[in-house]
């Protein structure tokens, strides 16, 4: 294809990932590169139904005048990707200093909003992505032994937990695994202790939460390696039973080889959406034991006062933080792909 | 049953008000459009506010858990997206800051006669709101429990601690005590109330400097530990929503809850008559031998948005006036505390009552209290799992708040 032509293709496309993809993401860029104006505070006094008390406020016009002149607010370059609520360099340096020994080190470092953040994502996307895999296949495998009639309902219930809206299916399973639910009681009587709790430790939140990533994205495996299985050369299958491969063997020979592809595609999106966990952060009110990347952006564009700047710092994080995950991938894809060609 | 009723009688007092209201509203042109929270005290006002629409007037509104998040937004386009937002002592700051609310005192001369001086939330000397209803957290305790352990009813945080004990003790529950200590802004607010309680100050006198990393903070978060140590394990997830529930089937002796939820805890729906005829509401306990109850004060009341035409903050403000007018209060006399006048106080009012005669604090309204209740609410959970010391804990919370303080211009 001429150069021409094939930019005139790809032009609508390209038009739309710079207007809705990249723009954004500049945009964001640079608002996490600035914080607030200074704001000039007055003194004075506020009275209500309870009283007056001395109260300070926010001088509106002097503040007003700050904005006309610098709309885009002071400009901080990377102070706030350094500060404590993101990367914490001083916070770091010093926890270094004083610390005796590694793992003070890191209890020190787990106390710091985004690392104790990232902690959470990282566990939560390597443990989630390969056994959402190892399922995903298994439950694939399984229903592809299924007889003709069984097949069609099989799959239906099989993609259901896909089908829930996350924050819903998070919230059922919290009431369910709360100390007065189904499943959360039926524990307490198996290892008989009135006191368990799923919500209360941080490690069972976290084993909670990892259950329930795999229970929501392991459908997705399932379909996709489902689809994969339909075109499994027969022809192969056939020579291998006669040279008496068993099931196992023809599985671990046969099947996974060709399915290779699927797994680096499962591998991309699922590494891609476990990075980005946040409802069932949200669902379980997990907040006290487990945070994510995702989730301090959605507490800081909360309520009464919203912190952008941060918000913008922790979202480019995140977007590097996707990259670096998924650059091991993207170069085997790229070798495999330059090995084809050649 | 009496619910239908109830509502059945209601309506009739609004149709009735209608009628009477349509000729003295006294509106004639304008736009009126109310963005606020949604609960009962709020959507009967913006109904009784309707009341004045037609002949030119027209009444919307758009009452929504989700205000805080929207209201900014909303009256920062120019003409305003609403022309009045009903805020709360914390949510009106925001709008403070950003100058998005015009000062009422000369809609108040002109059309505010009903108002009670009490009403008008003035700052430096100007009317910026008007509020309508008050609200705290207050004690609720099962006088059946209490008694059965024998301890007298409870008057500050030790008394609870220790009648807390003796049920535990008794056998009758492991876990009487419930606060909502959710992670988040109901964990800050209960350290809030309590650390006001100690009679702590949250910043050093008229600055944006943090004042919580003391012996007085230290002693707040020490009792807040031993109040979760008598919580259900799961206390780091509870909120309003799952204290109610707890406390209408039953399993908690001694909570602190929200009096606007007493109306719903005392009703018959969601309980027994042993659970509701038991439970006893009073103030707030004080704490530390201190004389003023661990809680604050706040009120709910209505703003007008300065990107709006003079008419239509007129119009605006006639109708909100009418939303809170003594008949209106009357008909729905049990849905709130409210301040002006036509109310009977109720049963379900009394805990309030008794907080606000105790002397407790308002809720501080200060430009950066947003940031440091964030702070408090995001960092204390650490502490209560036993994860870190207090001082640590406050530590965090004042390098947290620095920072998004920072950020926020408040401090250099």
């Amino acid at each position: 294809m001429p150069h021409r032509t094939f930019l005139w293709f790809i032009f609508p496309s390209l038009a739309a990932m710079i207007l809705f993809i990249a723009m954004p993401i500049a945009s964001v860029l640079i608002q996490s590169l600035y914080v607030e104006h200074e704001q000039v505070i007055v003194l004075g006094e506020t009275c209500g139904p309870f009283g007056c008390t001395p109260s300070t406020t926010v001088d509106v016009e002097a503040t007003a005048q700050l904005k006309e002149d610098a709309p885009l607010g002071r400009f901080n370059g990377l102070g706030t990707y350094l500060d404590r609520g993101h990367l914490a360099v001083n916070e770091l340096r010093m926890a270094w200093a004083i610390s005796d020994g590694l793992g003070d080190f890191l209890s020190r470092v787990m106390n710091l909003p985004f690392y104790k953040a990232l902690a959470f994502t990282m566990t939560f996307t390597f443990v989630v992505t390969p056994l959402v895999i190892v399922l995903g296949l298994a439950i694939a495998l399984g229903v592809n032994g299924l007889p003709k009639m069984l097949k069609g309902p099989t799959i239906f219930v099989s993609l259901l937990p896909m089908i829930v809206t996350p924050l819903i299916g998070s919230l059922i399973l919290f009431w369910m695994i709360d100390a007065d639910g189904i499943i959360g009681k039926t524990l307490q009587v198996i290892f008989d202790d009135p006191d368990l709790s799923l919500k209360a430790s941080p490690t069972l939140t976290w084993i909670v939460l990892i259950i329930y990533g795999v229970w929501h994205s392991a459908p997705f495996a399932f379909i996709v390696f489902y689809a994969g299985l339909q075109t499994v050369p027969e022809e192969t299958l056939e020579a291998a039973m006669i040279d008496g491969a068993s099931r196992w063997e023809r599985i671990r020979y046969v099947v996974i080889p060709h399915m290779a592809p699927l797994v680096v595609f499962i591998s991309l999106m699922q590494l891609m959406d476990n990075f980005r966990v946040f409802e069932p952060i949200v669902g379980f009110s997990a907040q006290a034991n487990a945070t994510s990347l995702s989730y301090i952006i959605y507490s800081d564009l909360r309520g009464d006062q919203q912190q952008f700047g941060s918000a913008a710092a922790t979202s480019m994080l995140t977007i590097l933080g996707v990259a670096v995950l998924l650059t091991p991938v993207l170069i085997r894809t790229w070798r495999d792909f330059n090995r084809k060609r050649a | 049953m009496i619910t239908w009723k109830t509502t059945a009688l209601a309506s009739a007092f609004a149709v009735l008000g209608t009628t009477a209201s349509m000729a003295d509203c006294g509106i004639t042109s304008g736009k009126v459009s109310i963005l606020g929270n949604d609960f009962p005290a709020i959507q009967a006002l913006v109904e009784a506010a309707k009341e004045c629409a037609g002949n030119g007037v027209s009444v919307s509104s758009n009452l929504t858990t989700e205000h805080r998040d929207i209201q900014v937004a909303a009256l920062t386009a120019n003409p305003a997206q609403y022309s009045s937002a009903i805020v709360a002592n914390s949510s009106i700051v925001p709008l403070m800051n950003d100058g998005l609310i015009r000062p009422l005192d000369d809609l108040v001369a002109e059309h505010g006669q009903n108002l009670k001086p009490s009403q008008l939330i003035t700052i430096d000397g100007k009317v910026m709101a008007v509020a309508f209803m008050a609200n705290a957290q207050h004690m609720f305790y099962r006088s059946d429990l209490i008694e059965q352990a024998g301890v007298t009813a409870p008057e500050s945080y030790e008394d609870v601690l220790a009648a807390a004990e003796a049920i535990r003790s008794a056998g009758i529950m492991e876990h009487p005590v419930a606060l909502n200590t959710k992670t988040g802004w109901n964990l800050g607010e209960e350290f809030v109330n309590m650390y006001s309680g100690y009679g702590g100050v949250f910043f050093q006198d008229g600055t944006a400097e943090p004042n919580i990393n003391n012996e007085t903070g230290v002693a707040a978060l020490n009792t807040l530990k031993a109040l979760t140590e008598y919580s259900n394990p799961d206390f780091l997830t509870f909120d309003s929503n799952a204290t109610q529930a707890l406390w209408e089937s039953g399993e908690v002796a001694i909570a602190t809850l929200w009096g606007s939820r007493a109306a719903g805890i005392l009703d018959a729906e969601g309980s027994t008559s042993d659970v509701t005829s038991t439970t006893v509401l009073a103030g707030a306990p004080t704490v530390g031998n201190g004389t003023t109850p661990a809680t604050t004060l706040w009120w709910d009341g209505f703003t007008i948005a300065a990107n709006i035409s003079d008419e239509d903050a007129e119009a605006t403000f006639i109708a909100m006036v009418n939303g809170i007018s003594p008949e209106v209060i009357a008909a729905n006399n049990d849905d709130a505390v409210w301040l002006g006048e036509g109310y009977t106080p109720g049963d379900a009012s009394v805990g309030i009552f008794a907080s606000v005669q105790g002397g407790a604090a308002p809720y501080p309204m200060l430009p950066y209290m947003g940031l440091m209740h964030t702070a408090l609410g995001d960092e204390l959970s650490d502490f209560l799992q036993g994860q870190e010391t207090a001082e640590q804990a406050l530590a965090d919370v004042e390098a947290a708040y620095r920072t998004a303080a920072k950020e926020q211009g408040f401090l250099q």
